[in-house]
């Protein structure tokens, strides 16, 4: 396109355009960091301004958050299962989309559909029978059962995404190294694993986001304090039989938030190319 | 490596050998590759989906063993309110909800898709609600709608577009089913603008100026070009979309818990209610099944028409 340099005043206006929209993203995580932060005399005094702290931030919630319920604990849990999780399914999603993208054997054609469809499954149709299976396996109410049932979800997103990534490895390179000699594992893990480190990279980050924020299987197979996540911890202790629960309620989803937002900051581009190689619930 | 170093040492002559060798690998290599995924699928996806058509059959209850009952829990579920009640939420959610990511998401990223300052700090605000627990995000939500000290009605008092107190957001039925749908669309909107974007900068320039030449306008420019040529992207969006808010859990169970009196059900959190809260496994799972219509449709839907090719 002949660059044509777009006057100012559209400009300002296309950015006036997007304020709506930054807003309605944005707004709920403000109000909610903002809520965690006011002490509790301003927060149900109904003549204050809800939008801004007036009478001073203080970190009573998180104190209160911190010490006097079991979010720590939570925590390392959702960590446990998370890491857990995604190793375990990055490994076998790997080795699978390997098979798929290169490999000719009976039955591959099958077993790609099998894993497409399976990665459209949405985890609430199968929860109740799960359940059952998790009680068989000896892992009622344990964050094992978590460690067990992630991969479900975790290895037909990863195959997926990786075998595209492989795809897009030159065959010839691979070809190259085996007639010099290499096994096909050679070519695998000193080929083509570091051509796809971007989509390796990818590979983690999603099974890391999807495994800390599941909830459906976390509040179904688990339930006493020691063993529960950080969201199933938040959504369901920390809410007290009065209303003054709000501070800490906020607070707990803050800073149960912080380990994606983290990966989000630092690695915001690899969310953007993985959310956009069509590879996402 | 034995055999490796074998075959470095045989002679050219032996090329033929070498490639129906490397063949025979393949097709054991291929299988044990595939084996730890298909086990899994085979053990905790396909035996449980197996399972679950079992307990919808029957009239198993949590610590009892079950008979089998035919199609009586499907019977049953049709005849109760809460039932019938859900069927219609879940179409009223899901339709409006897709609507309205679907038509905001291509809005947004016709902006994002201009020349825009701190291009990348944008799309990563956009992309925030995305990525943070929905069960958590569901919370602040939760607390913008509170009836004493709801956030959303104080700004609406203050510009006077609501009389105070403004609606009881999560207690009255079409408010409630409005706040759901609202976090929904605040969920799901990242997804369809950055996939849209990734669509709308895959179009080729050149059309647009061939567009341009023959005196189109930015209008039907949009009609003629854009919407066309995106299509396949906005197909594939739509269809993930429609099967994974179907299916919503979070945003309801934390929001409504389904409440007031069903008006925000969906299958899943019904399903819940039903399987675990009041024990009847047989017909929570039943409910649950009633999703898998709509996958076997978004499957068909993305075999046949998105992806030419299988798998």
């Amino acid at each position: 396109m002949a660059v044509k340099r777009r006057p100012l005043r559209t400009k300002i206006l296309l950015h006036l355009g997007l304020l709506p929209f930054l807003i309605f993203a944005l707004f709920p995580f403000y109000h909610m960091t903002l809520t965690s932060l006011k002490s509790d005399r301003e927060l149900y005094d109904r003549q204050a301004v809800p939008l801004l702290i007036q009478q001073g931030p203080t970190l009573e919630h998180y104190q209160k958050l911190l010490w006097e319920t079991g979010f720590l604990v939570w925590t390392k849990n959702s960590l446990l299962v998370t890491l857990l999780a995604t190793t375990i399914s990055v490994i076998i999603g790997t080795v699978a989309a390997y098979a798929l993208a290169r490999l000719k054997f009976f039955g591959v054609a099958t077993f790609g559909t099998g894993i497409f469809v399976t990665y459209l499954v949405p985890t609430s149709l199968l929860f109740l029978p799960l359940a059952q299976v998790v009680y068989w396996l000896g892992l009622a109410d344990s964050k094992w059962a978590l460690v067990v049932t992630y991969p479900t979800f975790l290895v037909p997103f990863c195959t997926w995404l990786l075998m595209g990534y492989f795809r897009t490895v030159p065959k010839e390179v691979e070809e190259c190294a085996m007639v010099d000699g290499a096994t096909r594992l050679q070519a695998l893990t000193r080929i083509v694993l570091p051509i796809a480190i971007p989509g390796l990279v990818c590979a983690v980050l999603f099974a890391f986001t999807l495994s800390w924020n599941e909830f459906i299987y976390a509040l179904t197979f688990t339930s006493s304090s020691e063993e529960i996540t950080a969201a199933v911890g938040v959504t369901s202790e920390l809410i007290r039989g009065d209303i003054y629960f709000w501070g800490g309620l906020m607070a707990g989803g803050v800073l149960a938030s912080v380990p994606i937002v983290l990966l989000y900051v630092f690695f915001l581009d690899y969310y953007v190319s993985g959310l956009t190689a069509g590879a996402v619930k | 490596m034995a055999i490796g170093s074998a075959r470095v040492a045989a002679p050219p002559a032996a090329l033929g050998i070498r490639v129906r060798e490397l063949l025979d690998r393949e097709r054991f290599l291929g299988p044990a590759f595939v084996s730890p995924a298909l086990l899994l699928i085979g053990l905790l996806v396909a035996y449980p989906f197996c399972m679950a058509i079992y307990f919808a059959l029957s009239n198993a209850f949590i610590g009892r063993p079950s008979q089998f009952v035919g199609f009586a829990n499907f019977i049953n579920l049709w005849e109760s309110d809460a039932f019938r009640q859900t069927f219609q939420n879940a179409f009223v959610f899901t339709g409006a909800a897709v609507a309205f990511k679907l038509v905001l998401g291509i809005t947004l990223a016709l902006l994002l898709n201009q020349q825009l300052w701190f291009t990348r700090l944008l799309r990563g605000a956009v992309l925030l609600p995305w990525v943070i627990p929905t069960a958590l995000s569901t919370l602040a939500w939760w607390w913008m709608f509170e009836p004493l000290y709801s956030v959303v009605n104080w700004t609406g008092t203050a510009l006077g577009v609501m009389d105070p107190p403004g609606p009881n957001w999560l207690g009255q039925k079409y408010y409630a089913m409005t706040a759901v749908v609202t976090v929904n669309v605040w969920r799901g909107l990242p997804f369809f603008a950055i996939t849209i974007l990734a669509g709308l900068v895959s179009i080729p320039k050149e059309l647009y100026e061939a567009a341009e030449a023959d005196g189109a306008g930015p209008i039907s420019r949009f009609w003629h070009v854009t919407l066309p040529l995106l299509k396949p992207v906005l197909a594939i969006v739509v269809l993930f979309s429609t099967i994974f808010t179907f299916s919503d859990f979070n945003i309801v169970y934390v929001l409504t818990h389904g409440g007031p009196i069903n008006s925000t059900h969906l299958f899943a959190t019904l399903a819940r209610q039903i399987g675990l809260e009041s024990g009847q496994i047989g017909q929570g799972a039943a409910v649950s099944l009633y999703l898998f219509p709509v996958l076997v449709f978004v499957v068909w839907a993305q075999l046949r028409f998105v992806r030419k090719q299988a798998y």
